[in-house]
């Protein structure tokens, strides 16, 4: 489509904009009211969601890009982004798929017609997605659990939305926060009844073929007093995306004796031996523990993406409430990552936990990040945070940065932190065992990371294992 | 007697450092070697020689075990062959759990002997039954690799690795140093029992006292990077005496 053409639709009436023809794959580069409206058009939104997408969109350009990161990249042209993808055609078959990701499907054991799925080819009537969804839609509705796109949500559930929408992360809570609140692309809702506790796992994997979620994906999720739900992101394949800056924004609220459990994988390009073309990846992760008993955990596998800049993290504002954030974090190639969790101590007798797992290799760059806070309020609270660093290779780094900051007398918080090295007597010994030096090393890598492996729902357990041999496949010596 | 392992002039370096300068050996098949010598001398250097630790790197001569020549093998490929060290020092892997790394060990050679693997049922039946014999506490198997365990308690999980392995030619590097005198008799009645026509042992010691329990077909002295001397146990006695100086000027 030709500029004047654009000019012409963002110039005009927003409504207009639905006249665009449907082959269009990219709305132009360039951030302006403009294109929040296209966007919120595209979205067939109601006037206050745009609204709102305005209000953050004018908050964003005030704000500045955050440096305190231990990253480095060059800087960020956000005008020469373009901030709205349609989903994309599917292509005939795997023989158009570039080979290294087929390769990577293979080792991580992933069915064929999953692989045609995630690889965005057109799918058999047998694996039709759609009767899948239905069948567990119609599941989760005779139990009144919502499970949708948000921009279902936005139309069909404005007033959940409404409520707790930003409730978590304010739209102007970090530049990258506003940016996404002003952009999002599309993302996943969900809302568990009172009392109702989820029977499966919910999983982006329901939605492979529903449209590209994008690159500033919104997540929201509600957990209603005595609720459980285990919510599961990403998946082991890899994924390329031409859009080379994510900004994700996910909120959870636990009500009273509710439980959330967030799983992630994230495998996103990691760039290539000196860092080009992969992803950066800058999320912002929270939630927030409402009512007393209530329990948030945060479990995370990351190999990808070359700038990861993330912090999952809880607000303990419930009496009793538990925050738990259990992360493994691998840095190979030329990959940076300064990630670790907030947890913030309000309410009484709250406790947390983090388990945090960085793992580098060749000339990765692994920094964790974690800030314990205990309110005046939070009297009997009890942290335990534990990070470890595997180096791999002398050319990797890690960095521990924890901030403890206590007004509380009777708070507890307990910080240990090792970096140790795979070593060529741990090797050596598994070798004169008759095990296979990569075997070896993968051992080595899953026992560092068990107690972070063992959270995760099992059969995510299982991917996330083939992913991490996977990933360091190559990675020694 | 047939020959399990003959290492011809074997030269070997540490870094820069030339440690084997020449060392002629044979070891027979279904026989104990001991080797003894002062510090210094080349008896470690030798064991990791012969099992292919990747900081010792030969610069001359071959080591040849049943009848092929592995001077040149990669470490698991050795092991695979049947050829077992019981580390000084076994390191410590956090995480890994030691019944689980020592059926992946049994499977590995299992799978190299073209034998099909045991399920962690059978695997763990076989795991009792040894561990019962060796008079360990069983929850030292579901612990994490050496991690924290006693120095007597890491001796025995080499001998128990020992025993799940069944490995032809061993190599027992002062398996003696840091056990007291009750752990040292168990740990000799344990590698006694195992002593077969087929296999062959090789123990390196400072002390006298664990040939007393396990008697050694021959004795080796290094000294500076070769062998100085071969014999019986009289050798044992007359380094009793004397000391090492004995043998240099023979």
């Amino acid at each position: 489509m030709g500029m004047e053409k654009v000019d012409k639709i963002i110039n005009s009436d927003y409504e207009l904009g639905f006249e665009v023809d449907i082959e269009e794959e990219k709305a132009p580069p360039g951030l302006s009211e403009d294109t929040i409206r296209f966007i919120s058009a595209k979205k067939n939104e109601p006037q206050w969601m745009l609204d709102l997408r305005l209000k953050a969109y004018h908050a964003w350009l005030k704000m500045e890009e955050p440096r305190w990161a231990k990253v480095t990249y060059p800087p960020i042209d956000y005008q020469s982004i373009s901030y709205w993808a349609a989903p994309k055609k599917a292509l005939e078959s795997l023989e158009e798929v570039d080979p290294e990701i087929l390769r990577a499907y293979e080792k991580l054991g992933i069915p064929l017609e999953e692989q045609k799925a995630l690889a965005g080819v057109a799918v058999d009537a047998v694996f039709d997605s759609v009767s899948v969804k239905t069948t567990f839609v119609e599941e989760l509705n005779k139990l009144g659990i919502i499970f949708c796109s948000i921009s279902e949500a936005i139309r069909d559930y404005p007033d959940l939305v409404k409520k707790y929408m930003f409730s978590v992360v304010p739209m102007t809570d970090n530049f990258f926060a506003a940016l996404n609140s002003a952009v999002f692309s599309d993302g996943t809702f969900v809302y568990i009844p009172k009392g109702v506790k989820c029977p499966m796992e919910l999983s982006t994997y329901f939605r492979i073929n529903a449209q590209n979620t994008g690159q500033f994906e919104r997540t929201l999720i509600i957990a209603d007093e005595g609720s459980y739900v285990s919510y599961n992101e990403g998946c082991s394949a890899p994924s390329r995306d031409e859009n080379q800056l994510h900004a994700a924004v996910v909120e959870l609220i636990a009500h009273k004796d509710a439980h959330i459990n967030y799983s992630t994988i994230q495998n996103w390009y990691p760039g290539d031996a000196e860092g080009r073309g992969g992803i950066y990846n800058f999320v912002t992760k929270r939630g927030l523990c409402e009512g007393e008993n209530s329990k948030i955990t945060w479990t995370q596998v990351e190999t990808g993406s070359v700038i990861t800049w993330k912090y999952p993290s809880c607000i303990l504002k419930g009496d009793n409430s538990v925050g738990e954030f259990y992360s493994v974090a691998i840095t190979r190639l030329a990959q940076q990552a300064d990630t670790g969790t907030k947890m913030i101590h309000i309410g009484k007798n709250t406790k947390s936990v983090i388990i945090s797992k960085g793992i580098s290799a060749q000339k990765g760059q692994n920094s964790y990040r974690g800030l314990v806070k205990m309110h005046e309020s939070a009297t009997g609270a009890k942290n335990y945070s534990e990070c470890d660093s595997l180096l791999i290779g002398d050319r990797c780094g890690a960095h521990t940065f924890p901030y403890l900051e206590s007004k509380c007398e009777s708070a507890q918080i307990e910080h240990e932190a090792t970096t140790s090295k795979i070593s060529e007597e741990q090797l050596f010994y598994l070798r004169q065992r008759g095990i296979k030096e990569e075997d070896a090393v993968s051992m080595i890598v899953h026992g560092f990371c068990k107690d972070v492996l063992s959270k995760l729902p099992m059969e995510f357990a299982v991917e996330a294992k083939a992913l991490l041999d996977l990933t360091l496949e190559g990675s020694v010596g | 007697m047939s020959t399990m392992m003959k290492i011809k002039d074997l030269h070997a370096q540490i870094g820069d450092k030339q440690i084997l300068k020449g060392i002629d050996l044979e070891l027979l098949k279904g026989k104990v070697h001991a080797i003894m010598g002062p510090n210094g001398a080349g008896k470690s250097t030798l064991s990791k020689a012969i099992v292919g630790h990747p900081d010792v790197e030969v610069t001359k001569g071959t080591i040849v075990y049943k009848d092929k020549d592995i001077t040149d093998w990669e470490p698991e490929e050795r092991a695979l062959e049947g050829i077992f060290m019981a580390f000084q020092h076994p390191v410590e892997i956090p995480g890994v759990n030691n019944a689980y790394f020592l059926r992946t060990a049994l499977n590995a050679k299992r799978k190299h002997l073209g034998l099909p693997p045991l399920n962690a049922a059978e695997f763990l039946r076989l795991l009792k039954e040894k561990i019962k014999e060796l008079g360990m506490r069983e929850e030292m198997i579901h612990r994490s690799l050496n991690e924290g365990f006693s120095g007597g308690e890491k001796k025995l999980n080499e001998i128990l690795q020992m025993e799940i392995l069944e490995p032809d030619f061993v190599i027992l590097d002062e398996i003696d140093s840091g056990l007291d005198i009750d752990a040292l008799k168990k740990v000799s009645e344990a590698i006694n029992k195992m002593r077969t026509p087929d296999r062959t042992f090789m123990i390196i010691t400072h002390y006298r006292k664990i040939l007393d329990y396990i008697e050694p077909d021959f004795v080796h002295v290094l000294k500076n990077g070769k062998v100085l001397k071969t014999g019986g146990i009289e050798i044992v006695d007359a380094l009793e005496k004397e000391g090492y100086k004995i043998f240099e000027e023979v």
